[in-house]
Parts: structure tokens; sequence; C-alpha cells
């Protein structure tokens, strides 16, 4: 079919463009981490059933726990007239900060209807700051599937918070600023490792209280601790801090040139270096000895999800052996996985977007030892003798830094151990 | 808009993805943003299916949307028909979709692709999963049941046996896999021959033949009523509409099968493996009589387990409620013979107020008061979806037909204590390992209890349903106001709460109802020993 064609490009830097029906989620999940990492916000999405439904399927059990969102879900008479709109939206933000007084950040999230239709949550997030500003700041962001796939829901989320940071104090000097949703004790970690080195003031985005909004200005470097937070590492540039290339800190290596960027910047000797971060190479060298057997030499292919991709495979190829087939990322963001695609092994293909079908069917042709994919595709391929890992588990879990090491190659090995374990 | 964190239902083109899903040769293509795709893992992980479900998206996004957003269309509907080869192609807007200009199934006629092309009209605003499901079955029926004669059907000629059509069994259905196995047994005992099951494993050529059975059976009112009511116009077919869950109600089906296809229902009525009523009035059970019950779930599975509730295990029906909106006329005929409110909604707020003002000694509803009535500590079971992954069982588990009474009683009494250890509880109550707050050994940790029989006499317990009414919004549990009394205004003395502590749990709440209410009426701000007896002596238990 003429048509067939149309959706892959493989462009003359060597990264293969598709177009076609993505298997992903929309950026909408966010949420579900966001919310546990700032614990004084609310998100309300203003979207359809559908997106409601998805809040319910990817945030499993969690939604039993009363979660600090919630979906206002459109109705007919919604789609009617836009002045309907916003006083409904006036009238659901009043009515949930009577019932959560505790509130004290309410994001407006918009979704694939609420962008159709046009509803301006930024007019309706400015109106409402005039109201409630005092006790509750209200922001509002897309989660939409038109712009944004899976993590980048955190991207906008945090791009939007922008705006809102304080200048850094213009006597203060130099101050790091890591970009990106990390688990509470991942943060913890890094937090300690920087005061050891004598790296700081360190302040992290998202913080965990909508209060303690990080401060930036032109002496603040910024490391992104995920890939997938470009826009908001491009505003924060745009207020005047340096971002600080590196590649990501997965495993021991990606963790001592991560947590080194910043040590160089802020000038750290490199025997006060070695000796903050050497336990913590020994420890995470340690804890991959132990699976570096399992995985040495297995071939690996990942399907696109989380940007978190083409990280993941540095690490799986470097430090435990593997080989990638292909690395699917939803969108490939050159400035800040360039350190990443540099270390990369020459062979692997790089591909942005998706059309799933086909790349089913190039999965299927390689015949990887192990597949990572969304939970959509990871039966069907077992079912087909792969054998996968979703990587939806990549986003939830602590895996950076070097105490996590282990536990993120633990996760990769697992799958191939239960497979050589099952006799029936 | 509608406040909304849980839903009972998704939006109406998941009920057309299960009815495609449920096919042979049926495909079905989506107008739908990046991220409409999450639905696939309901199907290949919650009903852990080996292959995808039969669903292309046409995955627009926000720069397709001021170009060609129809052309994009047109190429997946194209390339959907290359890759999987359907009989039948249905196409629909998701709700994005549904806001464009585009229209999916002239695009798709566009296409010229040499098979029937079917739109659905899935208005995502208004309607939910279950009305998608009918409507795209009714649409698949209509469009290739062919026509029927007009007038009454012709009789069947001699030493023909009946034939029927079993209508209603789709994917991600609540234990449709198996329900299907037993009511085929009880059809197979009658003579009975199945002409097409639909939508489960049939193809658009078996819809073709629907119109040669004698009669439908109609499993699952929910998705089969619509296409079973144009078929009875359309071929003068009768349906079979008793839902055969529970023993009275299989007795009925066998009877009403019988009836309509005008054959003897003796056959069928093998009850050797029938193990429900024995159980059921065996002496353990008689520690089941009265036990107030609370059903929730859609309005087909509530209605035929309130019967079995109240008929065949000798529980009271409290509460009854739906989110079947479709079968509120029916629901709340239904309710009357009961006796109870009947509470249509599909806001999960209310269904957790009216438990929690109810206090149940058991729920039967979805995975959703499940978690509710684990928030209560109260015992429940599931008989209805939306359920989770480990309702999808490996082992044979229908609600329906002699087996599925079994199953249903071991489901229904496994959460609640057994008679021989609620009677030593209630005996050694103040004993050290039978103290009061002592759980059915089946929920664990769910309720509260303490550690120390001391503790059980001076502390005073959290009461959940005094949270919820203290912080009805919040839902998140603050152990403050935990010791509060569910009635405002109202106090107990230090005593009178240790007094009521030794009466036996599963009354405890009834009473502390009871006397808060008569506090309440009497203006009585402190509740002492003497107000707890003087309510009981009004209220006469």
């Amino acid at each position: 079919m003429a048509e067939a064609t149309e959706g892959a490009v493989k462009t003359c830097d060597g990264v293969l463009r598709e177009r076609g029906q993505q298997s992903v989620f929309c950026g909408l999940t966010g949420v579900v981490w966001l919310h546990r990492k700032i614990q004084d916000a609310f998100f309300l999405i203003v979207g359809s059933r559908t997106c409601a439904h998805l809040m319910q399927s990817a945030a499993g059990v969690m939604i039993f726990a009363e979660p600090r969102f919630g979906t206002a879900v459109l109705e007919e008479r919604d789609l009617a007239g836009m002045a309907d709109a916003h006083q409904e939206i006036d009238r659901m933000v009043g009515r949930l900060l009577e019932r959560r007084p505790d509130i004290r950040m309410l994001f407006l999230v918009g979704s694939c209807p609420s962008e159709v239709i046009k509803i301006d949550l930024d007019r309706a997030a400015h109106r409402l700051n005039a109201r409630h500003g005092a006790t509750t700041r209200v922001v509002a962001y897309s989660g939409s599937g038109l712009d944004t796939a899976f993590t980048q829901g955190e991207d906008t989320c945090l791009a939007a918070l922008v705006p809102h940071l304080p200048a850094a104090p213009a006597d203060e000097g130099r101050s790091l600023l890591v970009v990106g949703c990390l688990p509470d004790v991942v943060e913890d970690q890094f937090a300690r490792l920087f005061r050891d080195m004598g790296v700081g003031p360190v302040r992290f985005l998202p913080a965990r209280g909508a209060r303690d909004l990080p401060a930036v200005g032109p002496n603040t470097l910024v490391l992104a601790a995920q890939p997938f937070v470009g826009d908001t590492v491009r505003l924060l540039e745009r207020k005047g801090a340096t971002r600080l290339a590196a590649p990501f800190p997965f495993g021991a290596e990606g963790t001592t040139l991560w947590l080194k960027a910043a040590a160089d910047a802020f000038g750290v000797d490199p025997q006060r270096f070695e000796a903050v971060t050497g336990p913590g190479q020994a420890r995470a060298r340690q804890a991959l000895g132990r699976v570096r057997e399992s995985l040495d030499g297995k071939r690996v292919f990942f399907f696109p999800d989380s940007q978190l991709e083409i990280p993941l495979a540095r690490f799986l190829s470097r430090e435990l052996g593997m080989i990638p087939v292909e690395v699917g990322t939803p969108y490939l963001n050159r400035q800040l996985v360039e350190p990443d695609l540099a270390l990369l092994p020459e062979g692997a293909l790089i591909s942005e977007g998706q059309d799933v079908d086909r790349q089913m069917d190039r999965c299927l042709a390689a015949k990887p030892d192990l597949t990572v994919c969304g939970l959509g595709l990871a039966n069907p391929l077992e079912a087909q003798g792969l054998t996968t890992k979703w990587s939806i588990e990549l986003v939830f879990s602590p895996v950076h830094g070097y105490d996590q090491a282990g536990d993120l190659a633990g996760l990769f090995a697992r799958p191939l151990a239960r497979r050589a374990l099952l006799k029936v | 808009m509608q406040l909304t964190v849980w839903t009972y239902e998704g939006p109406p083109h998941m009920g057309a993805i299960r009815v495609a899903t449920a096919m042979e040769g049926v495909h079905c293509v989506l107008h739908a943003p990046v991220g409409d795709t999450y639905a696939d893992l309901l199907f290949t992980m919650i009903e852990r299916r080996a292959g995808r479900p039969a669903v292309t998206y046409s995955s627009f996004q926000a720069r397709d949307m001021g170009g060609d957003s129809g052309g994009l269309f047109k190429r997946t509907v194209a390339e959907a028909y290359e890759r999987f080869r359907p009989q039948v192609i249905l196409v629909a807007p998701t709700c994005t979709g549904e806001l464009l200009q585009d229209d999916p199934g002239g695009l798709a006629r566009a296409v010229g692709l040499p098979i029937p092309v079917i739109p659905l009209s899935l208005p995502s605003y208004q309607r939910k999963e279950n009305w998608g499901a009918a409507e795209t079955f009714y649409a698949l029926v209509r469009g290739l049941a062919g026509r029927g004669q007009p007038g009454p059907r012709p009789p069947r000629p001699e030493g023909q046996a009946p034939s029927c059509n079993i209508l209603g069994p789709v994917s991600l259905g609540f234990r449709h896999r198996d329900d299907l196995v037993e009511v085929r047994r009880l059809l197979d005992l009658l003579g009975v021959t199945v002409n097409v099951v639909a939508p489960l494993g049939a193809s658009p050529a078996d819809l073709t033949r629907l119109g040669a059975a004698d009669f439908n059976v109609v499993l699952y009112p929910e998705v089969a009523d619509t296409a079973a009511r144009w078929l009875e116009r359309t071929f003068s077919q009768p349906s079979v509409r008793v839902m055969p869950i529970g023993v009275g109600a299989t007795r009925d089906f066998v009877a009403e099968v019988a009836r309509v296809a005008g054959i003897d229902p003796v056959p069928a009525l093998d009850e050797s493996t029938l193990r429900l009523p024995w159980y059921s009035r065996s002496v353990d059970s008689t520690y089941l009589t009265g036990k107030r019950v609370f059903l929730f779930g859609d309005a087909s599975h509530v209605i035929a387990a309130a019967r079995v509730a109240q008929d065949e295990m000798g529980f009271n029906v409290v509460g009854m409620g739906t989110y079947s909106r479709e079968f509120g006329r029916e629901f709340r005929q239904a309710a009357e013979q009961y006796g109870v409110e009947p509470l249509i909604t599909d806001d999960y707020l209310e269904v957790e107020a009216r438990l929690a003002d109810l206090r149940p000694d058991l729920v039967l509803g979805t995975q959703m008061e499940r978690h509710v009535a684990k928030r209560l500590g109260l015992p429940c079971a599931v008989i209805s979806a939306p359920v989770h992954v480990q309702d999808f069982p490996a082992r044979f588990a229908p609600q329906m037909g002699l087996e599925g009474a079994n199953v249903l009683f071991d489901t229904w009494v496994h959460p609640l204590m057994m008679g021989l250890e609620e009677h030593l509880l209630t005996m050694f109550r103040e004993d050290f390992e039978f103290h009061a707050e002592a759980a059915p050994s089946h929920l664990g940790s769910a309720a509260p209890r303490s550690l120390e029989p001391a503790d059980a006499v001076v502390s005073i317990q959290a009461d959940p349903a005094a949270t919820l009414v203290a912080a009805p919004a919040a839902g998140d549990a603050s152990p403050s106001s935990s010791t509060s009394p569910s009635t405002p205004g109202v106090t107990w003395e230090p005593e009178a709460e240790a007094e009521l502590r030794k009466i036996p749990f599963f009354v405890r709440g009834k009473a502390r109802r009871n006397t808060e209410r008569f506090a309440a009426d009497r203006g009585l701000a402190r509740i002492t020993v003497e107000t707890l007896y003087d309510a009981k002596a009004h209220f006469g238990s």
C-alpha cells in the first residue's frame, strides 16, 4: 500500500522516525507519581470518562487510597457553552478546596477533550488564583495525549511551575537545582552525597511541599535527574540557569558521571569526590556483579514508553554486558540524552515515535532475549515466546543512584530467571 | 462536570472493544488520540489475554489536528484491514474523536474496503461502557443477521431438536467464560442445541445465522438486551430472560427454556452435584440467618444475587443498588420486593455513605465495594464487574447454574465468620484469644484489634463510620477524629463505652447507632450506661 511506507523515515542521523499507532500512555499518568511526591498538591484533571478510566487503570490499587487527584468529567451540557465550563470549574474547585483545606497547590490538568473544545485552563488558573491564591496556588498544565506521552506529563507540570519559582538571592553564589521527580529515598541519598562533597545549596524540583518552591537564578546550575524534563530545563535556562550535561544516574557509571558533572562545576577536589563516591561505587559494582552473569551477552529490545530507554540501554550494555537491538523512545530529546547516546554501543537501532504493528514485526523477527515494553504488549509477546519486562515499573520503582543499581539490574534479570525456572 | 475518582464503567468505546475482542474476524478502528491505547492493558492484564485486543487506534496528536486528521484515520483503517484481514470493521470515534469534525463512518467507507464497515454511534459524554457494548452488539446483529419473515415463526419440523442462541458473553465479562460452560451444560441436558453463541467466539458469518434458532437466551441483559429485542421483532424469536444465578433461578431458567422450546424440563434437573441447599440447611449455617446484606453492582447481577441471598442463604437484604441506569425501572421493581430503597448511582461516595449508614454484616459488590468494605472493616464478596485480576481466576468459577450456586455459597460465606468460630468468639469474648475485637480469621488485619484484653476494655476503638461522617470529603482517616461518635453532639461516657464493648461486635454497630439516635431524639448530650439500656429497651433488641 502506498501509504504504508509514509509513516517510517530513517533520517540521516541514523534514527528511525515512525508515525502510526502509538501504544503509549498519555501525560495524565504523570499525576500518579507526581501527587505522591508533592504532598500537599491536588491534581484536578478536566477531561472525559476516558481520562478517569485511564487514571483508574494506571493507578491500579492506588486509586483506593483516596488519592489527591480526580477528574472533572465533562458532560453533554459542558460541551454546549464555554462560559458554563468556566463556571463549572470554579464551582468544582471551590467545593474541592472547601473539603480539602490542606491543599496548598492545585493543578488544573488539561486533557485531549478539554483542549479540543478549547477550555482555557491557564485563564481559569489565573482567575482562581485571584480568589484562592492566599492559601492555594492554582497552576494549569497539559497532560493530554495530543501534546504529551507518559512521562512528558511530568515535564509539562514542572515547566508550568517554573514561572512561579522565586528568584535566588543575588548574594548566594552557585546553587544546584536537580530537576525531575525522584523517590524520597533516592533524593535523600543524592542530597547526602552532594553535602559530603561540599556542593550546595542543592534544591529539587519538584519539592515535597508546594510551599518549598526552589529558587532559581543566573547562578543556578541545573542537573536533570530524568531524561524527560527537556521543556522544564529549557525554561530554567531562559531564567538564566545553566544546564550541566551528564549521563543519567543509572548504575555505578551513570551515577558517578552524573555526580561528577556537578562536582566539577562546583570545583570539588577529585580526591574528595573519590572519597565521597567511592563507597557507593563499590557497593553498586558489587550488587551489579551478582546480576551480571545472567544478563551478559543477552540481546535487549526497547519499545518506546518513558524516554528512559536510551539511558537504560546504556546502563544495560556498559555495566551488564547486554546488547541493545532496538532502543525505541517516544521522543528523542537530543540535548539531554546526548551523553548517554555517546556511550551506547554501535549497532543499536534508535527509533523515535512508533508504529506499533511494524515495531512488533521487527521485535518478533529480531527474537531478543528480553523485550522492555508496556503492559498492553507484554503478555501478547510472552505468548509468542519472548521474555518481557514491563516498563512502567521502571518509572515507579526507585532505580536511580548507587544503592538502587542492583535493584535496577534485578528488574531486568528477574523475567529471565523466571523463564528459566518454570518447567510447565 | 462531575468530580470522579472511581468509575464503575469506562467510556462507551470500551464496550465496543470488548465486543470486537470477544468475536472472531471483527476489528475495531477508533479515531482516538495518543494515549487511548491504555484500554489494551485491561484485556492483556486483567483478563490475561495472550493476544492483543481487536482494536487499532489512529493515535492523532496536536500536529495532526490542524491538518489532515481525516486522512490519518483513512490510512489507519486501510492499514488495519491489510494487517488483520477482518471480515467486518467497526469504526467509531472515542470521546476526543467525537469532538472533531471528522466522520469516521464516511471516511472508512471512502477507503473502499471489500468488507462491511459498520460505523458506531457512541455518545461518550452521555453513555458508558455497558451501553457501548450493547449498542455495538446490536449494530453488528442488525448489520449482519439479515431480514426476517414477517408474522409468527413457522413450527419446528417434527423430530428436530430445538435450538437457541446464547447472547451476551463478552471479553472482560465477569465469569462469562465459565457461565457459558454451565449454561451450555444445562441446555445440553435439556436436548436444546446451541445455534450461535455471541459475541464471545462468534464470527460475522455466525451472526448471519442468528435467525435460524428457535429462541434466544439473554445471558447478560447489559450487553444483549438491545440485540435480543431486535431479534424478537425481526425473527419472532422469543427470549429467555431468566438469569440462572442461584438454585431457584437455575430451576426457573430450565423451566422457562423448556416452556419456550416446548420440551420436558426434567432431564436438566439432575442436582446430584448441587450442594448449596444442603450446605445452607446444615446446622453450621444457622448463624447465617438474618445476616444483614447490602448488594451493589450491575443491575442484573444484583437482582439475581438478592434472590440467592434471601431465599437460599437466609440473609436479610437491607440494601441494594446499581450503577446501571439503563435498568433503573427493573431494578426499582426488584428492590420493592425486598422493601428496600434502591440506590441507583455511579458515585462511589454515595455507595460508601450508604454502607457506612447501614453497617451490614456482609457486602456483595464490585471491587470498589471490596475496598470500601475493607476500610469499614466489613466482610465482602465480589458479585459483579468491575473486577480486578483475581476475579478472572484460573479455576472453574461460574456464577450460573448448579456449580455456580456452589461457588456462590463458598464465596459469600468465606468472608463471614463460620458459625462455630463465631459462637466461640461470642462465648469467650473476654478471653485472651477470643477477645471482642478479634476479626474473622479470614479478614486478617482488616478489622481493628487490640493485643491485650485489658486494652479492649479501656481503649476506645476507632469507629470507621465515625471517621467517614466526620470527614466525608477528606477520606484520609485522620486518627484524631476517630473517637468521636457517629452522631455529632452526643458523647459517650467512658463507662457506657466500655459497656457497649461487652455487646457482641456483630450487633455492636447497630446498638451504637440506636443508642445515639435514642439520645439525640431526647436531646441527651451524654450517653450513660442507663441510656444504653434505655435505648435497648426502647428498640427492643
